[in-house]
């Protein structure tokens, strides 16, 4: 486990939406999730595809690392487009397979939710390629500052998020070592019934646990005696900073809006 | 001559139901000397430790850091002037990466961003770490994230450095690794050192060497003084350095050995000026 081993889905990079403030993206991700629900003509459907494909190739990620993303919901994308195609039943018959009519309102219905779907995940992920797990924690941490007022520990939850990032690598390593104990030892990971191979986790997750508890008490040991005790009168290192770009972006965004509104049906 | 530490009469216990772990321990740190306790486990060495930033308090006796008793209150002052590096690499690096760890204390104690920034530089260029500012702490050996942790206490400027068996857990190498970031540290620096070990090689460079045994002090003076205690040592379990042990077995053999060595080159001298001393 070397310097390949990326928690998440980062792709590094310097693009203009790399150096965005992770808070204005996950804003402008948030309002395009909105407003992709109001396109209804092929001119706002063309608009917003351009918005997300043009931003998407802005990253300068190699397309395999967007496919990826997208993986996971293509059997989605393509069950909705087929459900539409047998259950909607609207405009001129186009073709008929097996006594069964095929309507135009289906197959434009079909491929109007399908670029929907579409456009909604490459957006969202575009956040995840672009954005460390941590600056997302750091937005998370700035968003959420409001709620401090209420008393909710958004410095607190911060802190848990960007410790267990930190400890992903560490507890995988361990994880790895204790298996390899072990199975030295004769536990048997990999053969047996589904039954045999639950129980054969079990000693391996006991060891994790208690490891990870004498790491947490020692981390909070090692945290106080460098002076740690909570978010009040905490300076930060990491600063989030909305600078011309993040401007720009709202301005481009509010554009898109505008151009939305105007080619709608 | 002010103390920079002092304990008088300390005694301290986890439970009131358990035995002491220290039983009335006074000794004093002085400013800018090298501070070396020794002692295997359950001896009561790290607990002194603790004492001395406040990560425990004290059931008997005081504790005054530069003057300020160790108290609830105070404890928050006194972190900044003692820092303490672990045992476990791994388990005390707080921050996603190297930088970010430097950061941590010094965000915790309120530091200006700018000032941050500066310090991160200064302090990893004194460990030598200075081109793994970005990375992450599991593309790190051992050594370097130890190096890395002293780093981030180097970077708050405390007074004093506590080691608690930071190489206990690296290998040779690594181990080398630190002792030599410590000694330059040292040098370049204004600072105490307190150095917490159970491994005699470890403390030859110190000023003065405190053996710790079964709560009480039991030994104090130079290294070499604790040194010529072998057999002392020998039975409450601490091995000496094979240098010792060589010229011990050399004066047994009949030969003259003036003085206790500490290492090699002092031997080798010794031994090669031994005729004409004859």
């Amino acid at each position: 486990m070397g310097s390949s081993m990326i928690i998440g889905q980062y792709v590094p990079g310097n693009s203009f939406i790399h150096r965005l403030d992770p808070r204005t993206k996950i804003t402008i991700i948030f309002f395009f999730v909105l407003i992709v629900f109001f396109a209804n003509s092929v001119m706002s459907y063309g608009l917003l595809t351009l918005f997300a494909v043009g931003s998407a190739v802005s990253t300068r990620i190699p397309a395999p690392y967007l496919i990826k993303g997208l993986l996971p919901v293509w059997f989605l994308i393509v069950f909705t487009f087929i459900l539409h195609l047998f259950v909607t039943k609207e405009g001129e018959v186009l073709f008929t397979i097996f006594s069964f009519d095929f309507y135009t309102g289906g197959i434009i219905q079909g491929l109007a939710i399908s670029l929907r779907f579409f456009l909604l995940i490459l957006v969202t992920s575009l956040l995840t390629l672009t954005t460390t797990p941590i600056e997302i924690t750091d937005a998370i941490e700035g968003m959420l500052g409001p709620l401090k007022k209420i008393r909710f520990p958004v410095h607190e939850l911060a802190l848990m998020m960007s410790i267990s990032l930190r400890f992903i690598p560490t507890l995988m390593q361990e994880t790895e070592k204790i298996s390899k104990a072990q199975a030295s030892r004769g536990v048997d990971f990999r053969t047996g019934s589904f039954k045999d191979r639950i129980k054969a986790v079990v000693p391996l997750l006991v060891p994790l646990f208690v490891s990870a508890f004498k790491r947490a008490e020692e981390l909070a040991m090692a945290m106080e005696a460098r002076g740690y005790q909570g978010g009040e009168g905490r300076t930060k290192l990491r600063e989030l900073r909305i600078g011309k770009l993040d401007t720009y972006t709202y301005i481009l965004f509010i554009l898109l809006v505008i151009g939305l509104f105007l080619t709608r049906a | 001559m002010s103390y920079f530490i002092e304990f008088r009469d300390v005694s301290f216990r986890y439970r009131e139901d358990q035995p002491w772990v220290l039983k009335d321990v006074s000794f004093h740190v002085q400013s800018d000397e090298w501070l070396a306790i020794i002692g295997h486990n359950g001896s009561g060495k790290s607990t002194i430790a603790k004492l001395m930033n406040g990560l425990l308090l004290p059931q008997k006796g005081e504790i005054l850091v530069d003057g300020v008793q160790v108290t609830e209150d105070t404890i928050w002052e006194i972190r900044k002037k003692v820092g303490m590096v672990f045992q476990n690499p791994d388990n005390q690096f707080v921050g996603t990466t190297v930088k970010d760890d430097v950061a941590f204390g010094m965000e915790n104690h309120g530091l200006p961003r700018k000032l941050m920034v500066e310090r991160i530089q200064t302090s990893l260029a004194a460990v030598g770490m200075s081109d793994y500012v970005a990375h992450e702490p599991h593309r790190l050996s051992g050594g370097q994230k130890q190096r890395v942790a002293i780093a981030s206490v180097l970077a708050v400027a405390p007074q004093l450095i506590i080691l608690d068996e930071a190489t206990a857990m690296l290998d040779p190498k690594g181990r080398l690794e630190i002792m030599e970031t410590i000694r330059n540290v040292q040098e370049d620096q204004d600072l105490s050192l307190l150095t917490i070990t159970h491994d005699l090689q470890e403390v030859v460079k110190a000023d003065r060497v405190i053996v710790m045994n079964q709560g009480s002090k039991w030994l104090e003076g130079t290294p070499r003084d604790v040194f010529s205690e072998k057999d002392k040592l020998r039975n409450i379990g601490l091995d000496t350095p094979f240098v010792t042990k060589l010229a011990a077995e050399l004066s047994a053999a009949g030969l003259p050995i003036q003085r206790e060595p500490l290492n090699h080159q002092e031997l080798l001298e010794d031994l090669w000026t031994l005729h004409s001393k004859m």
